[in-house]
């Protein structure tokens, strides 16, 4: 549908003549998309930073089977092509005892040099380090290995990759939760201030039905208003959490000095979530206006 | 031309408001709707641009059957159709050039010809000269002249006019038949919905008289009243 471009200068007028003239209710539903959109953004923001985190963590979920003293170089081999047929399995990599030794010394840095002693008599196991496909499956995966033949041990955290990803699903949930809460209560104050605008012009729309306006027609400036209301409500919202996230990354990221617990960065991490926010206002102002239109044209 | 066959209207309160409407109006017609308050007069006018909808029976409107006509076609119907109220149905916040026009850009009318179509009916209305003046500093009469270049504006076949004299003094009454009268000869079929005895007394043309949902008199060069 071509609109003559004189029609929608026309609707643009009577949009932000109405925001002008309903002054409380416009301000009213505006910081409401603003508080809105506030939390849902500071939401966003750490959900996805502790999304980030987790796959760091996820990733650095690995299996350690450790191989049997008596196994013999054939049983070993045997074991890496059963522990590479389980299906959950991406990697297998083996680690020998001496390697192990090698890296127990280096990770205890300048005291690690009193293990030296063990290198004549190594009492670690030779190792097979495993990697599932998906790091949810290690569990799994490891349960499995745990029942092969020459199997002495397996360790991948146990309990402790089961709980970190419980909580991560519980936060992620309850966010979630509050966040369409939030989103709701934002709508249905948009959506009362069109209401409003709509019975301070209800004999223009009156008139307008009565000789022959389309329905269209007469959405057009209801539904700009509400995109004003929702995309002004993200301004704030935007230069905020911006601006936050700006200092803390500059401050906190050089002092984090943990591989997995880096924040993701400001560029472009910030450009997304400003663009959901302004996609999330102006949808929350449209619907919310719409919801009273339609209920108001339907007649 | 508009022809109700067997139409009723029941409220959803259970009021009757049309109890078995069987009328024909020719092209280029004027009636006059007659009958006591609350006999379904007003319910018979709104039949015809479709406010409302008939319970059971038929309305064809130049062919169209408005009990069966979607609601987005209504616009299209409106269009062509006039519709006149006791209460003038004015903007207060434009001018009266400004509340005629607003009919045309409301249809997306081009700018160049909405000038030209509203000076043209503000000239037939006789209030060229008030075009840049508010409603509130018109006279009553003023007012239904220009709410009268508004519903004529779009150069409708139907004028549909809801007692528009009600709100008026016997001058100005007169003054409003005589661009009614203008208007029908040329050719454009004329509803009106009076209390108005002597101007239907008058001015006479075909009379339908309405009671308890029933046309209960029909006649060409009538008089005013519907006691049986």
């Amino acid at each position: 549908m071509a609109m003559r471009f004189n029609t929608l200068r026309r609707h643009m007028r009577e949009s932000f003549k109405s925001i002008g003239r309903n002054g409380w209710m416009t301000f009213a539903s505006i910081s409401a998309v603003t508080v809105t959109l506030l939390l849902v953004g500071v939401f966003l923001v750490i959900m996805f930073n502790m999304n980030h985190f987790a796959s760091k963590i996820e990733n650095d979920v690995e299996i350690r089977v450790y191989i049997d003293l008596t196994a013999t170089e054939q049983d070993k081999q045997a074991l890496k092509a059963q522990i590479e047929a389980v299906p959950e399995v991406k990697e297998v990599e083996y680690s020998s005892k001496e390697q192990e030794l090698k890296n127990l010394i280096k990770s205890f840095g300048e005291e690690g040099s009193s293990f030296r002693l063990f290198e004549q008599d190594n009492p670690l196991s030779d190792v097979y380090v495993v990697k599932a496909k998906q790091p949810e499956d290690t569990v799994k995966a490891a349960k499995k290995i745990e029942t092969f033949k020459s199997v002495h041990k397996v360790k991948y955290g146990q309990g402790q990759v089961e709980k970190l990803f419980k909580t991560l699903g519980i936060a992620r949930n309850i966010g979630l939760g509050l966040i369409i809460g939030l989103l709701f209560t934002a709508m249905f104050l948009i959506s009362n201030t069109i209401k409003i605008t709509i019975f301070a012009r209800r004999r223009e729309i009156e008139i307008m039905r009565l000789v022959g306006a389309t329905n269209g027609f007469i959405r057009w400036p209801f539904f700009l208003e509400g995109l004003w209301l929702g995309v002004m409500g993200a301004i704030i919202p935007i230069v905020l959490i911006s601006l936050v996230y700006y200092n803390i990354y500059e401050f906190a990221n050089p002092k984090l000095t943990v591989p997995f617990l880096q924040l993701l960065p400001f560029h472009p991490f910030m450009w997304k979530i400003s663009i959901v926010l302004l996609v999330l206002g102006g949808c929350i102002g449209v619907w919310g206006s719409m919801m009273s239109v339609r209920r108001f044209l339907k007649a | 031309m508009i022809e109700m066959k067997d139409v009723y209207k029941t409220y959803p309160n259970g009021v009757i408001a049309l109890n078995g409407i069987n009328v024909r109006i020719k092209q280029g017609e004027f009636v006059y709707v007659v009958g006591p308050s609350g006999a379904g007069k007003s319910t018979f006018i709104k039949m015809m641009y479709r406010e409302e909808k008939p319970t059971s029976g038929s309305i064809m409107i130049n062919g169209v059957n408005l009990a069966h006509l979607k609601d987005n076609k209504v616009p299209i119907l409106r269009r062509n159709i006039g519709v006149i109220f006791q209460d003038f149905k004015l903007l207060p916040k434009l001018t009266v050039y400004e509340n005629v026009a607003f009919a045309l850009e409301v249809i997306e009318e081009s700018p160049r010809l909405i000038k030209k179509k509203v000076m043209e009916v503000l000239d037939l209305v006789g209030l060229k000269h008030k075009a840049r003046f508010y409603p509130d500093e018109l006279s009553g009469g003023e007012q239904q002249r220009v709410s009268i270049a508004r519903s004529i504006v779009n150069s409708p076949k139907i004028v549909i006019a809801d007692e528009p004299t009600g709100n008026l003094d016997p001058d100005n009454s007169w003054g409003i038949m005589e661009i009614f009268e203008t208007i029908n000869d040329r050719g454009t079929t004329i509803v009106m919905a009076t209390h108005n005895r002597e101007i239907v007394n008058t001015i006479k043309k075909r009379v339908i008289a309405i009671e308890s949902g029933k046309i209960v008199r029909d006649e060409a060069r009538g008089e005013y009243g519907y006691e049986v």
